[in-house]
């Protein structure tokens, strides 16, 4: 496991481990990238050591520190950025305590106050993320019912009156008047032949304007058979009228017989 | 309509009712959505009882009547979680470490910025990780701090709550204050 990053000492290669380094062998084999950063780092060579975090001992656990930061930087330089920053906090703390204290001051802040506290809010954190990981999930242990209810639209078609269903005729019949010829033509003009015609175009069309089912160039009487078809498709329920305003185009249309 | 549909007259028909919209509900119900159910006739603390002797009803059953956050919802109780699961083989992956601190964060310490998730964890944030608990609708941006570039205050929501099965966040797992604790004042 040793052999890709061999420690060097002054040249040599360094086949054992030494006693004081408090790095135990199979801590090598952690995956660095395992940890979240600098501060997940810190708490764990001193959770894995035993040391007080509220009194660490700078020397042993920056020594630590730089030999994982160093492996970190042969394969992730990327990383290394964070890790530096701690690298220089931990070596500036660890000076600042080497450092005589001026007599007169009676009370200095221990320099690795702010060090602690942060440690203590990440591993508080750290700790509340794996609680939180830990409680059941919606789509994970939860699974939240869900019976299936098919909606069905209650809203329906307007309905058109026969005075609209008049107002519409009438309209078509003074387009028609526009097409009107003087010639007297003995037509016959079978109401049930016109509502096949319009069956059958309702079959293509499904859904026809009013207006459009009259061929105003045919003249009145062909209109008239065709009116008194629509009236008895009605009255057969074969037909349906709809419309969504007043006044707006009637529709036509086929009922459905299954 | 309103001439075909009678108004529930029995305890048993509210229930029914209101069972009936629980259970065919994708979202959790309110008291106001449920005080819809029956045109704001019933009262909510009316609705409350009903609700909890439904919830009784359901007591010895697969599915049972839970409260959280934005309301209520029948749920698989969670011993079967592992059987209905194998009918979804592609369940839900576990968020990773960084994704989860940060949204214990957000949780435990909102409403907070990037720079505090920074400043706690000690490392960048990566803005994917804020998307992925953005997308699955558990944090939003509840303000900007009056500070230098206005960064966008991160808080946990409601649908966080629900899918943590929490009613708030107090329920949330208590933090681990004892190191904290320890702290001499003139440390």
């Amino acid at each position: 496991m040793l052999n890709a990053a061999q420690p060097r000492i002054h040249g040599e290669p360094l086949t054992e481990l030494p006693h004081d380094l408090y790095i135990p062998p199979d801590a090598l084999e952690v995956y660095l990238e395992a940890f979240e950063g600098p501060l997940d780092l810190l708490l764990y060579l001193i959770r894995r050591h035993n040391l007080d975090v509220l009194d660490i001992p700078m020397a042993q656990l920056t020594r630590q520190y730089m030999d994982y930061v160093e492996k970190m930087r042969a394969g992730q330089l990327e990383l290394a950025a964070d890790y530096l920053l701690m690298s220089a906090l931990l070596i500036e703390i660890k000076s600042r305590m080497l450092l005589p204290k001026p007599a007169h001051i009676e009370q200095e802040d221990d320099p690795r106050a702010e060090l602690v506290r942060r440690l203590l809010e990440y591993e508080s954190m750290k700790l509340a993320a794996q609680k939180l990981d830990a409680l059941p999930q919606v789509g994970r242990e939860l699974l939240v019912a869900q019976a299936y209810y098919q909606h069905i639209p209650q809203q329906q078609m307007p309905g058109v009156s026969l005075d609209e269903l008049l107002v519409a005729w009438r309209a078509v019949l003074e387009r028609a008047s526009r097409y009107q010829h003087h010639k007297v033509s003995r037509a016959e003009l079978s109401v049930r032949e016109h509502m096949t015609l319009i069956l059958r175009r309702l079959k293509n069309d499904r859904l026809v304007e009013f207006s459009a089912l009259f061929d105003v160039s045919e003249g009145i009487p062909k209109l008239v058979a065709y009116f008194l078809a629509l009236l008895e498709l009605a009255r057969e329920g074969l037909v349906r009228f709809t419309q969504q305003a007043a006044f707006s185009p009637i529709y036509v249309q086929a009922v459905e017989v299954f | 309509m309103g001439d075909s549909m009678t108004e529930p007259q029995t305890i048993q028909s509210f229930k029914n009712v209101l069972e009936a919209a629980l259970l065919t509900s994708p979202e959790p119900l309110s008291l106001e959505d449920m005080g819809r159910l029956f045109e704001g006739s019933v009262a909510r603390t009316t609705l409350r009882m009903l609700l909890d002797e439904l919830k009784a009803d359901w007591s010895e059953r697969t599915l049972e009547l839970v409260q959280v956050a934005s309301g209520w919802r029948f749920q698989a109780r969670e011993q079967y979680a592992p059987y209905l699961s194998r009918l979804a083989p592609d369940k839900q992956q576990r968020y990773s470490r960084a994704t989860m601190e940060t949204l214990a964060i957000i949780a435990y310490r909102q409403p907070v910025t990037r720079g505090d998730i920074e400043d706690v964890r000690g490392v960048a944030v990566n803005p994917s990780v804020i998307r992925t608990l953005h997308e699955r609708g558990w944090i939003d941006v509840v303000g900007h701090r009056e500070t230098p570039g206005r960064p966008a205050l991160y808080a946990t929501t409601k649908t966080f709550l629900d899918d943590l099965n929490l009613r708030s966040l107090d329920e949330l797992p208590p933090l681990d204050e004892l190191a904290q604790q320890e702290i001499p004042l003139a440390l």
